[in-house]
């Protein structure tokens, strides 16, 4: 029986794209079905009916959730190109990281780059010392990957693991948030390694071929969050 | 191995420590636990876990593992003699994770909630916590095929992750004053509660739900800036 691989995802998705990427490092065969999130299909609500969100990974009929999730799933079922290590403390660490960027990083991300304009109107000064505070709470973050990194090519070692492609939202989307929204905060000067590593990471080909393009996201999230602290 | 070997640095209240401890009961691994002191963080804590400066941490050999779910595997890849807590199959195992992720990002946030919610507020979250219970019990029909447990006749991942914020849930109901496990809307997990309650691996890590209520109690206190309540 032929082998049956859908990924239901959405095209400016960090998340879903980080499906693709890993297939992609393995060779998989797959379709990609783009959901419109704001018109969810009723493939998608079957899929996934605890979260009715994309990613979905679909193989052979039985459906699997949540970007990491599927990530391990993929890294199981084709033994090509591991992106986990074998070792279960390195296992244990690229886990670690990875749960952490979702849990800590993003949401603090996007707090320093769209603080003040999310939501109600703040005054002024409260906006300029939370946003202050975001992106103090940001750079504290990306210190813990920097020192992770340590002198590593990749996260995963010599070659893209798990946590390269979890770091996805780090390598290429903070860049677009960033632009988009004016905020500075993965600076060279600050994070020499992680930005090395940003730029080695999004020049591998099975990542290059997954990016968004780059302007098309800069539109997207500037339409959607405006464009920044630049003072009214 | 020696005890000193493998050391687990909790608190007795956490679940999130508890599941640390059923898994290397499970394991039968003997471990030294070094009990923090609520309120004050160890150096040996600030250490090991330097980015969230919380428990559980098991610390094998000198390596430190954190967050409980990757502690729960780390545990199970490592100790292979012992029984499996994630199932053999892949795809299985991508359920557990699923379900284990469910619980810590969904399920349990709003359930923590519910005391400190009022009105309309509150009454949603204790709508999304019994969804969410629905849902499980339908997980539970379908993996447990009959059987104690999630993970069938032995507790595997999901029982772990799940049964151990038990003892919380029974606080939010009795303190919050409100029924969230039914015995008419989910038959099955309040079944399978008194089954993972009894379970040797669990029996002797679980806190008892009146020590619980005072400490939580106590907690609330110390929030709200009050001076604690005098025993």
């Amino acid at each position: 029986m032929a082998e049956e691989v859908l990924v239901f995802g959405a095209w400016g998705s960090p998340f879903s794209r980080r499906v693709e990427m890993a297939l992609k490092l393995k060779g998989i065969e797959y379709k990609f079905i783009e959901e419109d999130l704001t018109n969810k299909s009723p493939s998608l609500l079957k899929y996934n009916p605890v979260h009715k969100k994309i990613p979905v990974l679909v193989h052979n009929g039985k459906p699997v959730a949540e970007s990491l999730v599927i990530l391990e799933y993929i890294d199981e079922t084709w033994k090509d190109h591991p992106i986990l290590p074998k070792d279960p403390y390195e296992r244990a660490n690229a886990r670690f990281w990875a749960k952490f960027i979702d849990e800590k990083c993003l949401s603090a991300i996007f707090k320093a780059c769209w603080g003040a304009c999310w939501g109600e109107e703040k005054e002024h000064e409260k906006a300029e010392i939370e946003h202050e505070k975001a992106v103090k709470e940001v750079s504290e973050l990306l210190q813990f990957l920097e020192n992770e990194l340590k002198e590593k090519r990749y996260f995963g070692g010599e070659t893209v693991g798990l946590l390269d492609i979890a770091a996805n939202t780090i390598g290429y989307w903070l860049g677009v948030f960033e632009e988009a929204s004016g905020v500075e905060l993965l600076t060279r000067e600050k994070f020499p390694k992680l930005c090395n590593w940003a730029n080695e990471f999004v020049c591998v080909t099975a990542i290059k071929e997954n990016l968004p393009p780059r302007d098309k996201l800069i539109a997207y999230f500037r339409n959607r969050f405006g464009a920044g602290n630049a003072s009214k | 191995m020696a005890k000193n070997d493998v050391k687990l640095l909790g608190v007795w209240a956490s679940p999130f420590v508890m599941r640390a401890r059923i898994s290397l009961n499970i394991k039968s691994v003997n471990y030294e636990f070094l009990e923090e002191t609520v309120g004050s963080k160890s150096e040996l804590l600030l250490q090991s876990n330097p980015v969230h400066k919380k428990v559980p941490v098991l610390i094998h050999g000198d390596k430190p593992i954190c967050e409980s779910l990757v502690i729960v595997q780390y545990i199970d890849e490592v100790w292979t003699s012992g029984p499996s807590i994630l199932s053999t199959d892949h795809y299985d195992r991508a359920i557990q994770r699923f379900w284990a992720a469910y619980l810590d990002d969904k399920w349990f946030p709003a359930m923590r909630r519910i005391r400190g919610a009022q009105g309309e507020e509150r009454q949603e979250l204790v709508d999304q916590v019994v969804e969410g219970l629905a849902l499980l019990e339908e997980a539970f029909g379908k993996y447990s095929k009959g059987k104690a447990f999630f993970g069938g006749d032995q507790i595997g991942f999901i029982d772990i992750a799940f049964g151990s914020l038990l003892g919380w849930l029974r606080v939010t109901e009795k303190l919050g004053e409100v029924k969230l496990l039914d015995e008419a809307k989910t038959p099955g997990l309040v079944k399978w509660a008194e089954s993972f309650c009894a379970d040797t691996a669990v029996k002797s890590v679980m806190p008892e739900t009146e020590k619980l209520i005072e400490f939580s109690k106590l907690l609330m206190a110390k929030m709200k800036g009050a001076p604690p309540p005098k025993n």
